[in-house]
């Protein structure tokens, strides 16, 4: 057994309302690479930010190797103090400075420094650990992939007996991530301990040695690679021991079938987000769903559709008819409507009040010169907000004063007075209430009797096995199946996005 | 008995007073009416508006308040411009002042031609003013541009124009400094036989449009959306670069405006000393009607008040005799006061304030 370097034993964080992490245990060893897994909301990055100093822990004990009492890390300086550094997804070194800067910047109290010295230095460390830089270039000049490098580089010169990558793949191409690996396995080689987060799965049963899986703030268990193939891996974060799955009767099946219409239809459709090429159609009164973990492409896809990311390929033909749509405004003019994934930062628009936010987009559409009177945006205001039961003071109030799922009630109202012909829900039911989420769940399946077009995309399994009625399923940015009838069972779907024959 | 209502009438009046101090233009209207105040104590006649005479025996309004009113007319056009701009942009246009010596260039060019001294007008006024409005949407445009095209920050983008302005303005007049024929002065002082002095009306008319098209069209809402949240805004088939773009080119017209009402006012225009830092002014003027510089939502009516509330100002302070080289120090320090006073770590003392207020009655109540 190699000497541990790092434990984590019961560690506990609640947030106002939530407890995010609930007798957490987490063992890292020197020289492995350490997944650790999760879906969202399942506590990695909460585990993360106690770990680096970025979140107080409640309770539980935290030992790193060399020091014999238990430590208290208060911020992310005593962190890397201590030797822990992260790399997060996002570049946070300066991209105006050199590589050389980056490198030492912030960890010297000299006034005067000696640049030529620090960039021969940094070329040694460079060198040493095969990145393609050099010392004096501007790190902006880099590429993405060298960037995080670069950020590495300086997190190991710290003498960093633990590195955190926080999703360090996702914005870098294949080639990029071999290159990432291949230094990651040379740090591994020197002994230092690596967690690994990250989404894509095959990353990481090309590189890692260990898995720890979370699952709702809970450790699910820690488990050696070569012991827990994907399917069960994918079992484990979605929370369902495959042996004992019940299967969960689709009430939507009864829908499905009874007329042909189709509404959506692409072709090799593919954005400038990255997916890759896919076929999809939708027919009339059907709800469709898009199956797959996180960052697998299950957005990128309606968003396509949407015209929100831009389209570089594909066709796209709404009731038969071919279409080039280029922004939002053209997919809306089409009637098609898209509740977006965020509802913070894509959603609300903040300080306006629950009527103004409810008449926005019909109000787009309807044009710059014909507003409607205050009158009329009551009414519709008043409708939905009887019809919905979305609790709010008054229609005047700031949609920022109301409860996420009350936000999320006007934003799904917005979109429902469109009348659209084919509406995408990217995650109505994130982050709010059991009672609402059956509310909205029942909505999509009376709108679809009603006729309406529906693509519906969950995190949760069985909140799709509900509601829809055809799957697709998504791996790291592919359409990997399609599933539906019998097929459609937790078994299946996960097997389909372990990407194993069952 | 008496003490019973004498109670009642206190809950109502700290309920009144707090819907008043709560309400978000208390403020501005607050120090607007104590400037006021102020004035008349210092110089009691200053409300006294009367009816005189100018040089050509022309029948005018005098008085304190129409000079202030008159006065304030670049500012308040100027300030409802920078009002979309911010709102939409969350940035300010330093550029007004500069570009004002633009439109101010092109229009003297127009009704001046190369003469330094004409006895007639070159051209029609309203050609001048149409081309005038036209340089100022321009500048408008180029700015637009490079912030909602190239994502270039507002205050970095409009420094090009607040940098080159002044020299284009001169530059357009080919480095003369003309007068134009006194026919041309109506505009920015009084057209014979009215009493009233344009500016004011052209401020009317300005505001009123205004009020029209934040009434009949969604530019209020669009433009908040856009400043509140540009990517969500996308979403709902909005274009916030079209969005920030449109409130510059408005602006651009309000500075075609201003600058028509300028140089007619001494029917000449100086390019290097026209309306100096008033963009400064006008950024004030929106800050001091409680509209967030951050953007997102705005209050026009606000920045209207802001406007005067800054004429106000200067002028007191020039009817003080204060040394016109110590003015702006002046102003900053009332500046300084106001502007933290709607501070929002100000406004929640304030605000605890009230509180206690109603808490102390609160307790007298359960004591008797």
């Amino acid at each position: 057994m190699k000497d541990t370097v790092l434990t984590m034993r019961n560690i506990d964080k609640s947030f106002p309302g939530v407890r995010a992490l609930r007798n957490v245990d987490f063992t890292l060893c020197k020289g492995e690479i350490h997944a650790l897994m999760g879906e969202n909301g399942a506590g990695k990055s909460t585990l993360i930010k106690v770990l680096t100093g970025v979140y107080l822990k409640d309770a539980g004990e935290i030992h790193i190797e060399g020091i014999d009492k238990p430590i208290h890390i208060k911020a992310p300086q005593e962190a890397q103090k201590l030797g822990i550094s992260t790399v997060y997804q996002e570049i946070t070194l300066c991209p105006n400075l050199t590589v050389a800067e980056n490198l030492f910047i912030g960890r010297t109290n000299d006034v005067f420094v000696d640049w030529k010295k620090n960039n021969s230095r940094a070329e040694n460390i460079l060198k040493g650990l095969g990145i393609s830089a050099k010392p004096t270039q501007q790190l902006s000049n880099c590429s993405i992939a060298v960037q995080q490098m670069v950020a590495i580089a300086r997190a190991v010169d710290m003498e960093c007996k633990v590195l955190i990558l926080d999703e360090p793949t996702s914005s870098l191409d294949e080639q990029e991530v071999a290159k990432l690996f291949a230094l990651m396995r040379e740090l591994r080689d020197r002994g230092v301990g690596i967690i690994f987060v990250t989404h894509f799965l095959d990353q990481v049963y090309q590189l890692c040695d260990k898995i720890t899986v979370l699952r709702n703030g809970e450790l699910v268990g820690e488990y050696q690679i070569k012991e827990l193939p994907k399917v069960e891996l994918v079992a484990k974060m979605m929370g369902k021991e495959l042996e004992v799955l019940a299967e969960i009767q689709n009430e939507a099946q009864s829908i499905r079938g009874d007329s042909k219409a189709v509404i959506i239809e692409t072709e090799e459709l593919s954005s400038v987000s990255g997916i890759k090429p896919f076929n999809f159609t939708s027919y009339k009164g059907e709800v469709t769903g898009f199956a797959g973990l996180l960052g697998s492409g299950r957005s990128e896809c309606v968003r396509a559709i949407f015209g929100a990311d831009k389209v570089t390929g594909g066709k796209l033909r709404i009731k038969g008819e071919n279409v080039n749509i280029t922004s939002p405004i053209k997919a809306m003019k089409k009637g098609i409507g898209y509740l977006s994934e965020d509802r913070k930062r894509d959603g609300i628009i903040g300080d306006l009040s629950v009527r103004e936010n409810l008449i926005l987009a019909l109000q787009v559409m309807k044009g710059f010169f014909k507003p409607f009177t205050n009158a009329q945006s009551q009414a519709f205001a008043d409708e939905y907000i009887k019809l919905l039961g979305i609790k709010t003071p008054s229609a005047d109030t700031p949609i920022n004063s109301l409860s996420g799922g009350n936000q999320q009630k006007v934003i799904l109202a917005r979109w429902l007075l469109t009348h659209p012909d084919y509406l995408i829900l990217d995650e109505p039911t994130r982050g709010i209430d059991i009672g609402t989420k059956v509310e909205i769940q029942k909505l999509v399946l009376k709108l679809a009797s009603e006729g309406m077009s529906i693509t519906f995309i969950s995190s949760e399994i069985e909140e799709m096995l509900r509601t829809c009625s055809r799957l697709i399923v998504m791996r790291d940015l592919y359409v990997v199946g399609e599933l539906q009838g019998e097929d459609m069972t937790q078994n299946r779907i996960m097997h389909t996005i372990a990407g194993s024959v069952s | 008995m008496s003490r019973n209502s004498n109670r009642l009438d206190t809950d109502r009046s700290v309920s009144v007073y707090n819907a008043i101090v709560k309400h978000s233009l208390f403020i501005p209207i607050a120090f607007l009416v104590f400037l006021l105040l102020l004035n008349i104590f210092i110089n009691p006649s200053f409300l006294i508006i009367s009816l005189g005479r100018d040089s050509n025996n022309n029948p005018v309004l005098v008085g304190n308040l129409i000079n202030i009113l008159s006065n304030a007319t670049e500012l308040v056009i100027l300030a409802i411009g920078m009002t979309l701009v911010t709102s939409s942009s969350r940035g300010q246009d330093i550029s007004v002042g500069a570009t004002v010596a633009i439109v101010g260039g092109v229009i003297m060019r127009v009704l001046c031609g190369s003469e330094t001294q004409p006895t007639e007008l070159h051209a029609p006024i309203i050609v001048a003013l149409l081309l005038g409005c036209l340089a100022g949407m321009a500048c408008g445009a180029f700015n637009g541009i490079l912030v909602a095209k190239f994502n270039i920050q507002p205050m970095v983008a409009t420094l090009i124009l607040f940098t080159a302005g002044r020299s284009i303005g001169s530059m357009a007049m080919g480095g003369l400094k003309p007068k134009s024929a006194a026919s041309f002065g109506y505009y920015g002082n009084f057209i014979p036989g009215f009493p009233i002095p344009t500016p004011i009306l052209i401020t009317i008319a300005v505001i009123l449009v205004t009020v029209i098209a934040l009434k009949k069209t969604n530019l209020g809402l669009y433009t908040r959306s856009v400043g509140i949240n540009d990517k969500a805004s996308s979403l709902n088939g909005l274009n916030p670069a079209r969005i920030k773009f449109l409130t510059f080119v408005i602006l651009g017209l309000c500075v075609g405006i201003a600058g028509f009402v300028q140089s007619s006012r001494v029917q000449t225009v100086n390019p290097y000393t026209i309306v100096p830092s008033i963009e400064m002014d006008v950024i004030l003027a929106v800050a001091l009607g409680g509209n967030s510089l951050g953007g997102g939502k705005f209050r026009m009516s606000g920045s209207i008040i802001g406007a005067y509330t800054i004429q106000t100002l200067t002028s007191m302070l020039t009817t003080l005799n204060v040394n016109t080289n110590a003015v702006p120090v002046f102003k900053a320090v009332i500046i300084i006061i106001l502007v933290a006073i709607q501070s929002p770590v100000f406004k929640s003392f304030f605000g605890n304030k009230a509180a206690f207020s109603r808490l102390t009655a609160g307790k007298g109540k359960e004591r008797g």
